[in-house]
């Protein structure tokens, strides 16, 4: 892929595995107007977020453009090991998308 | 004889090829059923209850206290407000974030597997100042707790 538009950070302590990610994004809400054109600049924001260790779903979510550019998010689960692979990837609302994985580490 | 094994084997690519198609139309028709589980009327609604309603199917919140909100007090750029939340409540099975002032205050929703804890950290944008709302769902019930995030804007914060 030549943008890498997620970039994922998974740890394992004990039993729970953290997830970080960030993804890049101009979460467009749709209500900001370009200053030189007075035009409203539309709408281009990531509405699906879906994490999965290895092939188990572990996290999904739906967003609006009320998050922020180029989004962060963590989060946490149980029954993650070293070497796991976690993915993440998101679907916007023009229909493009992205996906990402890495190993935990 | 011979012209019966071809017949077999051409038999035996078309069905091949008849499974490669529909596999090929499932991942086609994927996406979109992903695009309509997006609830839109949700995220476009103005009101908080009807938002709730839209996502959970009922806009019943009970206040909790087991649910917590770490978001700053004072929010220098409402364009970047970071808000983790956490709830100690048992078998959460997703949780909503809402900034109350948004003029559509929902923002978010995580819905959680089962090895998944109820934490969850983002980043949101904020009109103006406002209750940060956390909305959790555990059980078929709705919990709610919410904070007060003052957002400044300009220089100095206050």
């Amino acid at each position: 892929m030549a943008k890498k538009s997620i970039k994922i950070r998974a740890k394992v302590k004990g039993e729970v595995t953290t997830v970080k990610c960030l993804m890049s994004h101009p979460m467009e809400t749709g209500r900001r107007k370009n200053k030189k054109t007075g035009k409203l600049i539309p709408a281009h924001f990531i509405q699906d977020v879906v994490a999965k260790h290895n092939d188990a779903d572990v996290l999904t979510a739906e967003w609006s453009g009320g998050v922020s550019k180029n989004p962060y998010m963590a989060f946490k689960f149980t029954g993650g090991s070293k070497g796991d692979t976690v993915t993440i990837s998101w679907t916007d609302n023009k229909g493009n998308s992205d996906s990402a994985s890495a190993k935990i580490k | 004889m011979k012209t019966d094994m071809k017949r077999r084997v051409f038999l035996k690519g078309s069905v091949a090829a008849g499974t490669m198609a529909v596999v090929a139309g499932a991942g086609l028709l994927a996406p979109q059923a992903v695009m309509a589980a997006w609830p839109k009327k949700a995220f476009e609604s103005k009101k908080a209850d009807a938002a709730l309603s839209g996502v959970f199917g009922s806009g019943q919140t009970e206040a909790s206290d087991k649910i917590k909100i770490k978001a700053p007090d004072i929010a220098e750029n409402g364009a970047v407000v970071p808000v983790t939340v956490t709830s100690s409540i048992a078998g959460v099975e997703s949780i909503a974030i809402m900034a109350s002032a948004n003029p559509t205050p929902l923002v978010a929703v995580f819905n959680l597997g089962k090895s998944t804890s109820a934490d969850v950290s983002c980043r949101i944008k904020m009109g103006k100042t406002g209750d940060v709302v956390a909305v959790v769902k555990a059980g078929g019930k709705l919990y709610a707790n919410r904070k007060s995030v003052k957002v400044t804007i300009g220089g100095c914060g206050g």
